[in-house]
């Protein structure tokens, strides 16, 4: 097993003490800095890549991937804790650690998103040990076909849900779709929608703003609509046997939903396009569809937060697979890498592995070492946070406003932005009240981005022939999947006609 | 409360610094806080290597006492960096990576209004040649192999770039009218996305920049077949230009740094002073050689007199590319 001697070397490589110590700092700096809402690993890498020249390149890129694994791990706690996303990838954790929280089980929800997101790395380590060359080729048979082919099921996981509101889901989707097209269209340069002739409408409506302005905003206003200021406290004190407890059951309930996590997200990673984002909101999606208890979706799911938080992770280490093999970064933080690693004098690509063979395998080795500090540190810290929510609601509330408005202010510097998310806040609320689902509408606007393009290249690339989706070896099936996925509710519609209506509400 | 008030400490730590000059002592000028580092194109490409590369050399030398942040604008052909930087809250901390969209996407887009004269020059890095790639496995060794296949497919020969009216699409409508040749042109989100493309085969040809199409050249992936350079590019010196062949043509891709429009003369003869640095360094000396760039080192009044032909020549060119 030549491999298994190359990851040993390159471990002992990390547990040199110089760094072990870049590995439990970066992954501590990385815990906040995810932590903080709008500050994700992108910002955390692009603030600390000087502070690595004082390193070895190795230390150094050992030292921003442990950021990268320590912010996604951080992503989870404002999540669950405050309801803001605290990166774009943690969205997806918003939609049930949140309400998970709400009900005093939010020790639960962060163990569990600890526990899912430890299995989510250590998974997507080993696939990657194993087999890196061979799932770069993969991700290069991945061509515009296959990669709409991919979006579409994604969607269809978020529409193929029985049980709720069809048309209200659709119509959100096509909501996040219509912002998500805002700004410059990316095929032909023309700009698009640019409402009321506002210029800062060209740099389209970023992910993260509708997100905040949903989760943290509109969530804040719901809650204080909803309890008229006097929510119950009933976060219980942290313990470590209740831990231990929240341990099994998050293990228990939620090992379906780490699993799926694990894989998809992996492998959503290692395409080109996509990166940890898409990756966590997909695999909700199928998490929530195969699950047996898809009515819990939303309002406190075990599997709905194992899902996204297994998923993140393991596509982070998934998109660094294009980044070290192909050259290419699969995520903005690899792009980051990418730059750093340049410097450091090591040409990512495809002889980075050949010729630099101690360098790639002391950072994979790092991988196993950061996972496991993410996991201890993580845990560690999750009795403060919880402490933080035992505080009364009223100065809880004051203080998602500002942290959603600093979070939003610090990603762009664009004091548009800030509107935006305000009004994406009041909106949200409203249409919360008409009871519309608005997960669709975040997917969407991240989702859409990618599809649009692909599917016009694809479409360029067969003359106008859409049996290109169905003809290609890979596209075909996913598409097939897909097209099933989005007739079924339909179907299921149709058969339920005679027991019960209406399921969930 | 310990997290919050860390997390707001923090927070209220950065922005002091960011808004307390350092260096007040000192009378020249210098950024008083993070420097915008705009980057008219998507991540992996040409462009963006390159800014990340001279963001690196300045973090090395600790030649800036604030950061360049690295900031991908792409969208709209670069019009979304133009009209960001043109529109700067803050001018003195803004500046841009340009490649010839500066000059393309002005003209194609006149309704954005952008005067690429108000711009502020402050240093050419260079200039980065084109050529042409094909998949090794598609048997083609030289050029003439790629007219025959091209020819034989007629119009179902797929070649990838970074859009209409960008710099490859001007060298591949320059190509296809000299040679009579009907190629299927599939735009992409920026020349990372082309090579990668190209690598999976799922495009047949690209005309990528060396510094793009590089990695997959050295691990046997890539054929290139002609280059679009005034003579041979070291690098690959078996490779006819264009020029070789009786066609009077050749094309670069600019790699310089402007400021926004409204900077001022202090922090415009501050940057000019930062990037000349940044030029002179080994490491840049030695990116200009190892991805093939020519040098062309400009002062400020040369590169506006360069700005006036390239608009000119890009003019031309465009309207042969759309009639």
């Amino acid at each position: 097993m030549e491999i298994l001697g190359l990851l040993g070397d390159g471990m002992l490589i990390a547990l040199q003490p110089l760094n072990l110590l870049l590995i439990f700092v970066g992954v501590t700096v990385g815990l906040f800095i995810g932590a903080m809402p709008g500050l994700g690993s992108v910002n955390g890498v692009a603030i600390l890549l000087p502070i690595t020249f004082l390193v070895p390149p190795s230390g150094a890129i050992i030292f921003l991937a442990a950021i990268y694994y320590g912010a996604m791990y951080g992503g989870a706690i404002s999540s669950v804790t405050l309801g803001i996303p605290g990166a774009s990838t943690a969205v997806a954790t918003t939609f049930d650690g949140r309400p998970l929280a709400m009900k005093g089980r939010a020790s639960l929800a962060l163990v569990t998103a600890a526990i899912a997101s430890f299995i989510g790395g250590s998974v997507a380590n080993i696939i990657f040990t194993g087999f890196a060359p061979v799932l770069a080729s993969v991700a290069l048979s991945f061509g515009p076909p296959e990669i709409f082919a991919l979006m579409l099921l994604a969607f269809a996981t978020f529409v193929g849900l029985g049980g709720e509101d069809i048309p209200k889901t659709v119509l959100s989707i096509c909501l996040g779709l219509v912002l998500g097209a805002i700004g410059f269209d990316q095929i032909s340069g023309a700009p698009r929608l640019v409402l009321f002739d506002i210029n800062a409408f060209l740099q389209g409506i970023g992910f993260l703003v509708l997100a905040i302005g949903v989760y943290g905003i509109g969530e804040m206003l719901w809650t204080i609509e909803q309890t008229r200021g006097e929510v119950e406290n009933n976060t219980p004190k942290m313990t470590a046997r209740g831990m231990m407890s929240d341990a099994g059951e998050a293990i228990r309930e939620g090992w379906k939903g780490t699993a799926i996590g694990s894989f998809l997200g992996f492998f959503v990673g290692i395409l080109p396009a996509a990166g940890a984002t898409p990756a966590s909101l997909m695999s909700y999606g199928v998490a929530k569809m195969t699950s047996r208890k898809p009515e819990q979706f939303g309002r406190g799911s075990v599997d709905g937060i194992a899902a996204p938080e297994a998923a993140n992770n393991s596509a982070s280490t998934g998109s660094m697979l294009p980044m070290l093999t192909l050259g290419i970064p699969g995520s903005p933080t690899t792009a980051i890498l990418l730059g750093g690693m340049v410097i450091w004098g090591l040409v990512p690509g495809p002889r980075l592995f050949v010729d630099e063979s101690e360098f790639v395998w002391g950072l994979i080795g790092s991988f196993y070492i950061s996972n496991m500090a993410a996991l201890f540190i993580n845990l560690a810290f999750i009795p403060v946070f919880i402490w933080m929510l035992r505080m009364p609601f009223t100065i809880l509330a004051p203080m998602i406003f500002v942290l959603s408005i600093v979070g939003g202010y610090a990603a762009t510097r664009d004091m548009f932005d800030i509107w935006l998310i305000l009004f994406f806040g009041f909106g949200a609320l409203v249409l919360r009240r008409l009871d519309y689902p608005l997960a669709p509408a975040v997917l969407a606007i991240v989702l859409g981005p990618i599809a649009e393009p692909t599917l016009r290249q694809s479409l360029l690339l067969s003359s106008g022939d859409p049996m290109i989706f169905f003809n290609r070896p890979v596209a075909g099936p996913i598409t097939i999947i897909a097209i099933i996925l989005i007739l079924l509710p339909a179907l299921k519609l149709f058969r339920r006609k005679k027991p019960t209506t209406a399921v969930g509400e | 409360m310990s997290i919050t008030k860390r997390a707001l400490l923090q927070l209220s730590c950065a922005g002091l610094l960011a808004t307390t000059p350092m260096a007040a002592l000192a009378q020249e000028w210098e950024p008083r806080r993070p420097i915008d580092f705009v980057i008219m194109a998507g991540p992996g490409g040409g462009a963006d290597q390159i800014a990340r590369f001279i963001q690196s050399v300045a973090e090395q030398h600790d030649m800036t006492s604030r950061p360049l942040v690295p900031n991908n604008k792409g969208g709209g052909s670069g019009a979304e960096a133009l009209i960001h930087v043109s529109s700067a809250s803050d001018p003195d901390h803004t500046i841009l990576v340009t490649l010839n969209s500066f000059f393309t996407t002005p003209l194609r887009q006149e309704n954005l209004g952008i005067d690429i004269q108000s711009f502020t020059p402050v240093a050419m890095m260079g200039v980065d040649p084109f050529v042409l790639w094909m998949h090794v496995d598609s048997g083609i060794t030289d050029f003439e192999g790629f007219l025959t296949q091209a020819r034989a497919m007629n119009g179902e020969f797929v070649m990838g770039g970074t859009g209409t009216g960008q710099e490859d699409s001007i060298v591949i409508a320059f190509m296809s009218g000299a040679y009579g040749i009907d190629v299927k042109y599939i735009p992409y989100d920026g020349g990372g996305a082309v090579a990668r493309d190209l690598a999976g085969q799922q495009i047949m040809a690209t005309v990528n920049n060396p510094a793009e199409a590089k990695g997959f050249y050295e691990a046997g992936d890539f054929v290139p077949l002609l280059a679009f350079s005034d003579e041979r590019i070291p690098a690959y010196p078996d490779v006819p230009t264009i020029r070789e062949l009786g066609h009077d043509f050749s094309y670069y891709n600019q790699r310089a740094i402007v400021g926004a429009p409204g900077m001022s003369d202090e922090a415009a003869a501050y940057y000019q002073d930062l990037f000349t640095k940044v030029y002179e360094t080994e490491e840049w000396q030695g990116y200009l050689a190892s991805e093939s760039l020519s040098p062309l080192w400009m002062n400020a009044d040369e590169q506006r007199a360069y700005w006036d032909t390239q608009v000119e020549s890009h003019r031309v060119l465009l309207s042969q590319l759309d009639g």
